[in-house]
């Protein structure tokens, strides 16, 4: 086909085929793209849920149990340190044996490693809470090992054996499961305990307790400084070279890797002013100088949305410039300040490499009680739990993850509502 | 008294100072004095005398302390332990302040005598401490009360100060800045005092783990950063090969083909994916991602390992791709509509008015975005540190398992941490190089967007 034998009409819709098949092409590709992001945040999120919703159960064995007082060495009436130390781990094994009659020593402790080493501290809570239960038999609902659990809680049904349970461990679980003795209940443990090596006594109250000390101390920080260094640079710098330089250090310091940070905190925190390792204070002393950046640039933007003409009134009327700021720009401005803040503390809950370099990878079992006491975060904590190789610290890691996604999620509601609310046109 | 007492007493000064000063305005006021400012203001006055100087003296306090102590502590530790080397010495403070926090352990120690000390050393200080505030509070209410005048221009005294604080509040940033610089260079230069800077940056062996004792044979440990950059260009770059198209495309059908309603969805639900805490991408990529990839390279015959760079460098990408596009998405809208307009006006269709027009005329914008991506892309730290390796390969194989400098930083520091071995101080050599290239990533790319930006306002 030469040009000779085709019309202009033609030509021009020969290369309109080709031209609106590249436009739908185009446009397929910006659908994919879009799409693409989506399925990436559904299958996260789906991968997510799908491992870490049977976190929040746990199974229990309940047994009836006699508190042997003779046996544990205690009445009713002794002291709260004897009826501590008492010897429970003891008392569950005695009755455990008496009751499936395992024979012989290997036998035994095989039978014994089903039952959760916190089970003699479930005892010793429920004796310390009302020891008139001393020489009676109660019900108890008693943590099972990890082994068990996840296998009642995953394999159970699938006729697919387990490979951490032998034989003989899974006939007496299926005893247990014929009288009903085995069930899952919510895993309370799993909000109430600190960190712990059994998998089955790992809690993130520690964590959390941590995050949240943490947290207030960059909150404490952070929003006084970032609200006045953003009125300072808005309406009281002057136009030079210095003012330039501080801006430019500012939105670079935004956009510096967490992990610098973490390193300036080892070498100025710590090692310079002697702030001890591995506590919510010096945590927060780091995700201050973090989240300032945030906070600065949104607090400049919601001062520059003030119009100026209520600058004027003000200034008209015969208020000092601090008086101006203070009385009518700051008031104005402060829904626009808390949004952006939030958005700060939200990019510090979910912060981790900084805090690693600051010693808050410790294991640590004790709920922290102050800003200066040893703890851990969150974050920290989902990393920690993410190396370990059992299966049902998995499932907590990925439990961790949507606890620490839900708190995300209400901050972030919170930043949206915030500004529909308060925003305000002129 | 402890700090938190101390801190709360100030607070209780500020307070009464406050109405203290307004008071005292008042009264004088009703003497039928004529004031210069308003009686708020000679409160705020007295209030910032009362707790500003006891405030500083107390923050330098909290930061002397600790060294001052511990100064007079070693000149109290056994002969034997002070003319050792410098790191006994701090071992035998650590375990001086062990005991003296449990009294039981008192008696059991050759340093029990020396944490008795410690003890009392605490205690004196203590009292001093709340002394000295106490005092300077007492001095602070006293003096400005005597200053309140007609005549004192209270409003212009307390303008300044605030706006001394103010100036102070925004010197941070500049200060955390020199911080970083300072403290990554400090510990650097020690570094490269024991390592030369050529063998550092040009090495090709990465093994930092350095003998315990003279004799020991083998690892002397050797510090080529080569595989560690290599290793993270790898990464980033594959994360940019993702993230850069899929943002880019998305952003431009978001801004020029998609209708407002799907925009306000799809648009705030792509953002969560820049919300999402970087462990979470962490563990997606070691738990999930990199299995699947392993499961797929074995199915078609591949070895892949299972801490592959592609499992890292592509949950990297989708944690990016937001960032791409609500970057290029800003610099797309600020091309002016009279420019599509004119292609339209000519005949072009959309995609042609995309391509041919409104790209090239964001390019430096979106070339600024890049770079901002390939910043954070360089200085993400717990995807790779979760599904990265830790050996220091130097391959350009996405299915073989790298490292990068972030990673290393974090192994580095995490444990035990000595500032006189060269293997804790590489860490601070790389995250000096890290600082540097991100640093100047960041700079010119907010150059070349501002400089864009203004081009078209």
């Amino acid at each position: 086909m030469t040009d000779s034998t085709m019309t202009t009409r033609q030509k021009v819709e020969a290369s309109m085929r080709r031209r609106r098949a590249a436009e739908t092409r185009f446009r397929l590709y910006g659908m994919a793209s879009v799409l693409f992001g989506l399925l990436c945040l559904v299958v996260l999120f789906g991968d997510i849920f799908s491992k870490g919703t049977s976190a929040f159960s746990q199974t229990v064995l309940t047994t009836t149990i006699e508190i042997d007082g003779d046996y544990l060495d205690i009445t009713p009436d002794s002291s709260e340190s004897d009826i501590m130390s008492a010897n429970y781990d003891g008392l569950i094994k005695r009755h455990f044996k008496n009751d499936v009659q395992p024979k012989g020593r290997s036998e035994a402790r095989s039978l014994f490693s089903l039952i959760s080493s916190g089970a003699g501290w479930q005892i010793q809570s429920q004796v310390l809470e009302d020891p008139s239960i001393i020489g009676k038999t109660v019900t108890v609902d008693l943590l099972v090992d990890d082994d068990v659990d996840q296998w009642f809680k995953h394999e159970y049904g699938n006729d697919s054996g387990s490979v951490r349970l032998s034989e003989k461990q899974l006939e007496w679980i299926t005893s247990w499961i014929d009288s009903d003795a085995l069930k899952t209940q919510f895993n309370t443990t799993f909000f109430v305990n600190g960190d712990s090596r059994e998998p089955e006594l790992a809690g993130i109250r520690g964590a959390i307790t941590g995050t949240l000390l943490t947290l207030l101390v960059t909150f404490l920080l952070s929003f006084p400084i970032g609200v006045a260094a953003a009125i300072y640079l808005e309406e009281f710098a002057p136009k030079n070279r210095l003012t330039e330089i501080v801006e430019i250090n500012i939105n670079n310091l935004a956009a510096v890797p967490s992990i610098t940070f973490g390193l300036l905190g080892l070498a100025i925190f710590i090692n310079i002013f002697g702030v001890s390792r591995s506590t919510p204070l010096v945590g927060g002393l780091v995700l201050t100088l973090m989240t300032l950046p945030t906070i600065i640039i949104s607090g400049r933007a919601a001062i520059k949305a003030v119009p100026p003409s209520i600058r004027e009134a003000a200034l008209g009327l015969g208020a000092s410039k601090m008086q101006t700021v203070f009385h009518h720009v700051l008031p104005l401005a402060m829904p626009g300040m808390l949004t952006g803040t939030i958005i700060g503390m939200a990019q510090a809950l979910g912060e981790t490499a900084p805090l690693l370099m600051i010693g808050m990878i410790a294991f640590v079992v004790d709920v922290p009680g102050f800003i200066n006491d040893p703890s851990t975060v969150l974050p920290v904590q989902i990393f920690l739990w993410s190396d370990s190789p059992e299966r049902a610290f998995t499932e907590r890691t990925s439990g961790a993850i949507m606890v620490l996604l839900g708190f995300l999620i209400i901050m972030n509601t919170a930043a949206v509502m915030l500004r529909r609310r308060l925003e305000r046109r002129w | 008294m402890n700090y938190s007492t101390l801190l709360i007493a100030l607070l209780i000064a500020l307070g009464a100072a406050y109405f203290l000063g307004r008071n005292r305005a008042r009264s004088l006021a009703g003497q039928g004095e004529s004031m210069h400012s308003l009686p708020t203001h000679y409160g705020a006055l007295t209030a910032l005398w009362t707790t500003l100087p006891p405030l500083l003296i107390l923050i330098m306090w909290v930061m002397l302390e600790p060294r001052i102590v511990d100064a007079l502590l070693t000149m109290q530790l056994p002969e034997a332990i002070r003319t050792a080397s410098e790191a006994e010495v701090r071992l035998a403070l650590s375990k001086v302040h062990n005991i003296a926090s449990d009294p039981s352990m008192m008696g059991q120690s050759e340093l029990g005598s020396v944490a008795a000390h410690l003890v009392d050393l605490e205690q004196r200080a203590a009292i001093l401490k709340g002394g000295v505030i106490l005092s300077l509070i007492l001095l602070g209410v006293a003096v400005t009360w005597r200053r309140i005048q007609p005549d004192l221009r209270a409003r212009g005294e307390v303008e300044r100060i605030v706006r001394v604080m103010l100036f102070s509040s925004s010197a941070i940033a500049v200060l955390t800045t020199l911080g970083i610089l300072v403290s990554v260079l400090f510990e650097a230069v020690l570094f490269f005092q024991k390592v030369s800077p050529i063998e550092f940056l040009f090495g090709t062996t990465w093994s930092p783990q350095v003998a315990l004792r003279a004799d020991q044979s083998g690892s002397s440990g050797s510090f080529g950063a080569v595989p560690l950059f290599a290793g993270t260009l790898l990464i980033s770059a594959i994360a940019m090969f993702i993230a850069v198209p899929v943002g880019l495309m998305a952003a431009i059908y978001l801004s020029e083909y998609a209708t407002s309603r799907v925009r306000q969805l799809a648009k705030p639900a792509l953002e969560v994916l820049a919300g999402i805490p970087t462990v979470v991408y962490g563990f997606f990529a070691a738990l999930t991602v990199a299995p699947f990839i392993r499961g797929v390279g074995e199915s078609v015959g591949l070895d892949v390992s299972s801490e592959s760079a592609l499992a890292a460098g592509l949950v990297m990408g989708i944690m990016i791709i937001p960032f791409v596009s609500s970057l290029s998405d800003d610099v797309i809208n600020a091309v002016p509509q009279s420019l599509r307009d004119g292609s339209y006006g000519l005949g072009a269709t959309r995609s042609e008015t995309v391509r041919q027009v409104v790209i090239p005329a964001a390019l430096p914008g979106i070339v600024g975005a890049v770079m901002l991506a390939v910043s954070r892309a360089i200085g993400e730290t717990m995807i790779v540190a979760m599904a990265a390796g830790l050996a220091a390969n130097l391959t350009a194989n996405p299915l073989d398992s790298v490292t990068t400098v972030t990673v290393q930083i974090v192994t580095l520091l995490v444990g035990d941490q000595e500032f006189d071995s060269p293997k804790t101080l590489a860490a601070f050599a790389l995250g000096l190089v890290l600082f540097i290239v991100t640093l100047v990533l960041n700079f010119v790319a907010i150059k070349i967007v501002q400089k864009y930006r203004e081009q078209y306002d």
